[in-house]
């Protein structure tokens, strides 16, 4: 049962991907990307991470892909669609893609993962509720990540203030 | 119970398709998307470990990936604007100021 949602999810997932990357039109390859963040959502689901499931929807799906669209409107695109989208060393690309993953699947493959379990298994997760837990360890034993967390975003929303508006007294 | 290691391939397969996409690509917002096709792979890797290790800690590394995903996403876009605003194009291969 969980094997076969899974497959489901996870094709669909790359399919997206994939549909991303081959996308002439920029837009198309945004609302691919919409659907490969829904898809890999739901597989937070599976993985019992449902707070992380609803964060990635509402800020990925939601305020990233809106800002991504927001700025193909601001910007004239037909000199760009006009051009090949391909860059001129895409077969060089192409052949190296399959080596990274193929070292990827080797550590894999050799990796001994240690079996110390957490705390947080599945039943207790069930017990508690995933979000009360992730707000519990989120907010005592890495409270400080989180306070930096918030002084990078306030340090983006600034530099992103900075760099996009049109000079003054101009 | 799905094996965790189909979880890491799943998550592999995404970072290399976001990296040939990076490689591949000319059009700067496109080269955007593709990084946050790696990052949503590296987080798939993270949740799996978290689950299967019962350490909760993978997921909030997960959550601080995804802040500095919509920090990267906020600053990266608005370089792309203020480049397109000065040389009216987002053709990687022609901004090359920088370029030896």
């Amino acid at each position: 049962m969980d094997l076969g949602f899974f497959l489901l999810f996870a094709g669909l997932a790359v399919f997206s991907a994939l549909m991303v990357v081959t996308q002439k039109d920029v837009v198309h390859s945004a609302l691919f990307l919409v659907s490969t963040l829904f898809w890999v959502a739901s597989l937070y689901v599976l993985l019992q991470a449902e707070f992380l499931a609803a964060v990635q929807v509402l800020v990925y799906a939601g305020a990233i892909m809106v800002l991504i669209l927001f700025t193909v409107l601001l910007i004239q695109m037909e000199e760009v669609q006009k051009t090949n989208p391909w860059h001129r060393q895409w077969p060089l690309a192409l052949l190296l893609g399959p080596f990274l993953l193929l070292e990827i699947v080797l550590i894999v493959r050799r990796g001994l993962f240690p079996f110390q379990l957490g705390e947080f298994t599945s039943d207790k997760l069930a017990a508690v509720g995933n979000t009360e837990a992730f707000g519990q360890i989120l907010f005592t034993r890495y409270f400080f990540p989180f306070e930096v967390a918030s002084v990078l975003l306030l340090a983006a929303m600034i530099g992103a203030i900075v760099l996009a508006k049109k000079e003054l007294g101009k | 119970m799905v094996p965790i290691t189909y979880y890491l391939w799943l998550g592999a397969i995404l970072f290399m398709i976001g990296a040939v996409g990076v490689l591949t690509r000319r059009n700067a917002i496109i080269i955007l998307m593709c990084i946050e096709l790696m990052l949503n792979g590296v987080n798939v890797t993270l949740i799996a470990f978290a689950q299967r290790l019962a350490d909760l800690g993978g997921q909030v590394f997960a959550i601080f990936v995804i802040t500095v995903a919509a920090g990267e996403a906020a600053v990266g876009l608005a370089i792309i604007i203020s480049l397109f605003r000065n040389r009216s194009t987002l053709n990687v291969d022609e901004i090359n100021l920088l370029k030896w």
